[in-house]
């Protein structure tokens, strides 16, 4: 690791507050300017790696809150992350990562394939029988957390329904290539087609190239660069060959994985512009507001909006989705308190971490609450995932939905 | 430390919270002063005075050190334990016990963090006007331990001019409740103030009682620049002689204006020598005849740009400039050396100048902001801790900075505090009968030498 990169941070503290685990613990070595002092004494050759060191750093949800305060521009959490990757390519993964991040996340057509059966548990109502009968509670504990996340799954994945070319409708303004995640496609279509929806009545066509792969950010979780690389490349060449005006996407992390490609693939051209042209959704949206607020219809709900750290915090945008939403006449719009805080999905965090992952959702719900909302919007299918079962069982009358879905609810109103 | 003293400490405080793996100790061995770092020898987080009490009766019969700690933002090592003694971290001591509408009073226990009472007492329409540069992770202790400033200073004053009530463990564990809620006081000697800026030296606090005032109702904020620095300090001086005193009078040099644009492009012109960024607050038509008569002086002191923002969104656009000058600054090198130079604000053109001048000397980069209402500079130095040469050139440079500043009748630091880190600058400004006097409180305080030794100054003269 650069080690001017560890030096650069001041030690100011400025991005005590914004953590997540210091929030929750106090404990120096549980915040950012701790885990970058654990990780340079460690270079530094003052500390060795421990348990207790791993456990530390492994704390981290890599949120990236504490880069979006840091005066000087230093990412802890990307910090921990890079050093994680580092000292697990020495000591291997074990073989529940290897094969869940490595063999199976990153490869669509495998994923689908391993899906199917749940599909089928869900749809026979063995589910029903299986809940009822307390089997999820035999299972080791994170398959257990695991399965308990998955909402209804949809009978089949977008990618195999979705039409590669929608027309635009009405006089078309351009082509947006659309880049549908893998959580998307699998649990969370209808929000993606609702996303393909406002595209199209904006006046755009949209091409959802079907071959895509995964944007990589499994495989980055899995310290698989090689495996980062390959999927960066194939996405670029895959988006380069159809013309299109811009790449948009709904799934904050695949926005944020994508507009780093120019990067993974060490400033290549292609990959450059590629990055350049990608958009999450509600900067699109935003663009058009003019247009977009002429087809939205009153919506009386009492509606507040969950930054996703990966929207927030890796993409700087805040004030997009806010404003989308004010857009919808009658909406009465409440700011959630610490709203762009982790809710602690983040990515297998919550199946290595239970702990921590319940402390910080607990706090995300106990916010919710306090809004009096009665839906709950977000842009992420982590934290689409965390906070419909989190709200399902703490706050059943709110219901959590995707941006794109909310509006499309005012359009159809 | 040995083994039965820990558990004995665990025992008052509860396992989890007595911290001894080297990890600990080594994320427990800093604060935000460059350069310094020492490993204490254990960490405590107590969760009640009664706690902190026997954690010190303890400490006190076995002669081990104790270095209070709130978040460690201080930048003078006042939080680092050199001597692998106790840091005891105050956080988890974090509730707002009360906010008196009728005394206009509140009172936190230490941990509270300061802009969290901010908020708190906003929403009941009230104002507690100390707000340091960290005020979103500083804590109330800290601030009262250092006497922090903050932007709204000049007219506002400090953490010292709103502490009513202390309720502090001494070095033996025993109690000490000084002031209250009550806003005269003559009865005995003004304890509040010696334990205001003591820097952990006399007691830990555990509870704090603040003024409160109501808060302004209107603001205006303005923006100006100046081909020429010596005008921009006229300008101050000036403002303050017609005896407008805004709430915020904050300052940018060259090297900050240069910095900040490239970093974030506000539109900063690139060929004046400085910034202001004015506030003006209180009642609606003397925020409008203040901003008026600002605006009169600053013409004819030759500015060549002056804004002043239509509403709170836009005036947030204008005061962009100073929130991100750390930031702009601290990205530049590795390391940065953010010190506070204090002169009376007549002379804050000849320091800048000087500051400059001594920059050029040593081959350095140095911005200059900070509060020029109140004559306190900020310049930081940025340079890199591996460059062993550079940095010695950077005390070298702070060293004569430092002499100038006594010299023009100012102060070594006007908010961060001695520490260790303007230690031996301090004779030079108190004197030796200064220290004696000193010396002699810490020692009816505190007479083993077990609460922050060698802070501010050294327990014997050497
Ligand atoms: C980016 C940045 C900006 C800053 N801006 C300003 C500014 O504008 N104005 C300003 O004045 N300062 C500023 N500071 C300095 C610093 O934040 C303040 O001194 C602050 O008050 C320290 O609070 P803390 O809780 O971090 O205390 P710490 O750093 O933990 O402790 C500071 C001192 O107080 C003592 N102490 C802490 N708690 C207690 C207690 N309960 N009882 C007795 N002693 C105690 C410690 O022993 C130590 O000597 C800034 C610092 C940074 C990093
Ligand atoms: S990571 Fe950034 S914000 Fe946090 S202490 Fe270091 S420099 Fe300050
Ligand atoms: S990434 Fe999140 S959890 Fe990790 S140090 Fe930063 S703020 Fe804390």
């Amino acid at each position: 690791m650069d080690y001017v990169k560890l030096i650069n941070c001041m030690r100011c503290g400025m991005c005590l507050p914004h953590c997540p685990t210091y929030k929750e613990t106090f404990l120096e070595t549980a915040s950012p300017r701790g885990r970058v002092a654990l990780v340079r004494k460690l270079q530094e050759g003052e500390l060795v790696e421990s348990e207790k060191f791993l456990e530390y750093v492994s704390l981290c949800l890599d949120c990236q809150a504490c880069a979006s305060a840091c005066p000087c521009g230093v990412n802890a959490g990307e910090l921990v992350a890079e050093f994680r990757c580092e000292s697990k390519k020495e000591k291997g993964l074990s073989m529940m990562e290897d094969l869940v991040l490595r063999k199976l996340v990153p490869h669509p057509d495998r994923l689908e394939a391993a899906t199917a059966p749940l599909r089928l548990y869900q749809k026979t109502g063995l589910q029903q029988v299986v809940r009822s009968l307390g089997l999820l509670k035999l299972f080791p504990e994170a398959l257990g957390r695991m399965k308990g996340l998955l909402p209804k799954l949809p009978d089949a994945p977008l990618r195999q329904t979705i039409s590669e070319v929608t027309p635009a409708a009405g006089k078309e303004k351009g082509t947006a290539g659309f880049f549908l995640g893998c959580v998307m496609s699998l649990i969370f279509s209808e929000a993606s087609l609702a996303t393909v929806q406002l595209l199209s009545t904006l006046g755009y066509r949209v091409v959802t190239p079907k071959a895509q792969k995964c944007c990589g950010a499994p495989n980055m979780l899995g310290h698989d660069l090689d495996g980062l690389k390959e999927a960066a490349s194939f996405n670029t060449d895959l988006f380069d060959s159809f013309d299109l005006d811009f790449v948009v996407t709904d799934c904050g992390g695949c926005g944020a994985e994508l507009k780093k490609y120019g990067q993974h693939l060490d400033g290549e051209r292609k990959a450059v512009d590629f990055s350049a042209s990608v958009r999450d959704i509600s900067e699109v949206l935003f663009a058009e507001s003019e247009a977009l607020a002429a087809k939205l219809r009153p919506l009386p709900l009492k509606v507040t909006y969950h930054d996703p750290c990966h929207i927030a915090h890796c993409q700087g945008i805040r004030s997009q989705p806010r404003a989308l939403i004010k857009l919808i006449p009658g909406i009465d719009f409440r700011e959630l308190p610490e709203a762009d805080a982790c809710c602690g999905s983040a990515g297998t965090y919550n199946i290595e971490k239970p702990e921590m992952a319940d402390r910080v959702l607990s706090r995300k719900v106990q916010n919710v609450q306090k809004t009096g909302a009665e839906y709950l919007v977000t842009s992420n299918p982590g934290c689409l995932l965390q906070l419909k079962k989190a709200l399902s069982e703490a706050e059943p009358q709110v219901r959590v939905i995707h941006l794109t879905e909310l509006l499309q609810m005012s359009m159809n109103a | 430390m040995e083994n039965s003293f820990i558990k004995a400490l665990a025992g008052i405080v509860g396992a989890p919270n007595t911290l001894i793996d080297p990890e600990s100790l080594a994320c427990y061995g800093y604060d935000s002063t460059p350069e310094l770092q020492s490993r204490p020898g254990a960490v405590l987080l107590p969760g009640s005075a009664e706690e902190i009490s026997k954690v010190m009766a303890l400490c006190h019969e076995a002669g081990v050190r104790v270095t209070p700690r709130g978040s460690g933002t201080n930048l003078s090592g006042g939080s680092i334990s050199f001597d692998a003694g106790v840091v005891l971290q105050t956080s988890r001591l974090n509730r707002i016990l009360e906010i008196d509408e009728e005394n206009l009073t509140a009172t936190v226990e230490t941990g509270v963090i300061t802009s969290a009472l901010h908020r708190e007492v906003e929403a009941k329409g009230l104002f507690y006007p100390p707000d340091p540069g960290s005020m979103n992770i500083s804590t109330m202790g800290g601030n009262v331990a250092e006497n922090s400033g903050g932007l709204r200073g000049l007219k506002y004053g400090v953490t010292d001019d709103y502490v009513m009530g202390l309720k502090t463990v001494l070095a033996d564990g025993d109690l000490l409740k000084t002031g209250g809620k009550v806003v005269k006081d003559v009865a005995g000697y003004n304890l509040n103030q010696l334990l205001v800026s003591s820097e952990g030296t006399l007691g830990i606090f555990t509870e704090i009682t603040v003024k409160l005032i109501p808060k302004p109702v209107a603001k205006k904020t303005m923006l100006v620049h100046f081909p020429q620095l010596e005008q921009a300090a006229l300008t101050v001086s000036h403002i303050i002689a017609a005896r407008i005193i805004p709430a915020t009078l904050e300052f940018l040099d060259r090297v900050t204006i240069k910095c900040v644009e490239d970093y974030a492009h506000v539109g900063l012109p690139l060929d004046v020598d400085a910034v202001l960024l004015i506030e003006v607050d209180g009642h609606p038509a003397q925020v409008e005849e203040d901003a008026a008569g600002i605006r009169q002086i600053c013409e004819r002191h030759h500015c060549s740009f002056f804004q002043t923002a239509a509403g709170p969104e836009e005036a947030l656009k204008l005061a962009t400039a100073r929130r991100v000058a750390l930031s702009a600054l601290a990205r530049m090198r590795p390391t940065t050396i953010l010190e506070d130079a204090t002169v009376p604000r007549s002379c804050i053109a000849p320091m800048v100048k000087l500051i400059q001048d001594t920059a050029r000397k040593y081959d350095l980069l140095i911005g200059t902001f900070g509060h020029a209402g109140d004559g306190n500079l900020h310049p930081t130095c940025l340079t890199d801790e591996r460059n062993s040469d550079e940095i010695a050139r950077a005390h070298q440079a702070f060293g004569e900075i430092f002499e100038a500043t006594i010299a023009m009748g100012g102060t070594i630091t006007g908010e961060h505090g001695v520490g260790v880190a303007k230690k031996k600058y301090l004779p030079k400004l108190v004197g030796e009968s200064g220290l004696r006097v000193m010396r002699g409180i810490k020692g009816a305080l505190d007479p083993k030498g077990i609460l922050n030794p060698g802070k501010i100054f050294s327990l014997t003269s050497d």
